[in-house]
């Protein structure tokens, strides 16, 4: 266990999973610190969430206001220097409107907001979850524009490692493949989180930290999250 | 004083859920000539200075960096003084 390790958890004016993911940490032994977006000091923090919620209203587009506060500037730098960045949900959104990671977040294709737990089969491995391959998952969701989009040249660029890497699919309840355009909003090759081509930036839709305690939880497949890349952090590797 | 339009529409190519809402909405109405509807968004812009190419390039770097996404979407600008 990775006690004492910190990791900071951006908060925007319209966030509203941060505690969520505090109290996921806390749970885990892990100290939690809240970064402002007007704030341009990280501190000691040794990994970033970008939490799920409504970032500046959603206005023009999920996560396009919030990739330009200030704060931003320095989590790009964070990951470009190979450190640990974790967006969920809304943080998934900005994360690629910031180009951290490929493709875009479209809105559901049947319109509807969806709040469920789904089915997820993990592909492949990166900082922050490491399973093998086809291990299912069962973990909520919670959006409106979770359609995952990416062009032609870009999803070869995630089949081959170029753009990166599909870490999770939605799937069905045995782990088989989804009918075409069967994932819950639509998105392409059912892809429900991606890492960069370095493997130290996630993005993903569902929410692992609603999935830590039991007592609140539908499963507790949340905490292999954040005590994978806590190992790296605490090894020293990233 | 320039004021400039905008225009934001998924690419094509992409699907657009509620345009295709509305679409289908069109057709029970029995407006059958309604062949497709894609729904976007119109911004405006009101910039000090001339409405030069200089200021245009910046206006489209505006589309290119916020007001449009380019990988899901395409901008037109149209201008007026």
């Amino acid at each position: 266990m990775a006690a004492g390790a910190k990791v900071g958890v951006v908060v925007f004016p319209g966030s509203n999973c941060e505690q969520d993911v505090a109290y996921a940490c806390e749970q885990l032994g892990i100290t939690a610190r809240y970064l402002w977006h007007g704030e341009r000091d990280l501190g000691d923090c040794q990994a970033l969430v970008l939490p799920g919620g409504f970032s500046y209203g959603d206005y023009l587009r999920a996560g396009a206001v919030a990739r330009f506060s200030p704060v931003m500037e320095e989590v790009i730098r964070f990951a470009e220097t190979g450190r640990p960045v974790l967006g969920i949900c809304n943080g998934f959104q900005i994360l690629t409107e910031a180009h951290l990671l490929p493709g875009a977040l479209i809105r559901n294709a049947r319109l509807k907001f969806i709040c469920r737990n789904v089915a997820l089969r993990a592909e492949a491995s990166c900082d922050w979850l490491d399973l093998p391959q086809g291990t299912v998952l069962h973990l909520p969701i919670n959006h409106g524009e979770g359609n995952y989009y990416c062009d032609p040249s870009t999803l070869e660029g995630l089949r081959d490692g170029t753009a990166g890497r599909v870490i999770l699919r939605y799937c069905e309840e045995d782990g088989a493949d989804l009918p075409r355009h069967g994932a819950p909003n639509g998105a392409l090759d059912a892809i429900a989180g991606v890492s960069n081509a370095a493997g130290n930036v996630f993005g993903l839709m569902p929410h692992p930290e609603r999935a830590v305690d039991p007592q609140a939880s539908y499963t507790t497949d949340g905490p292999a999250f954040f005590t994978t890349v806590l190992a790296l952090v605490t090894e020293g590797v990233r | 004083m320039a004021r400039y339009q905008i225009y934001v529409t998924y690419k094509q190519g992409i699907f657009d859920p509620a345009g295709a809402t509305a679409e289908r909405a069109l057709q029970q109405m029995e407006f059958d000539e309604v062949d497709s509807v894609r729904i976007g968004k119109y911004i405006t812009l009101e910039v000090a200075g001339e409405p030069d190419a200089a200021q245009r390039a910046r206006v489209e770097t505006m589309c290119e960096k916020l007001l449009a996404n380019p990988v899901i979407e395409d901008y037109r600008i149209e201008s007026e003084s």
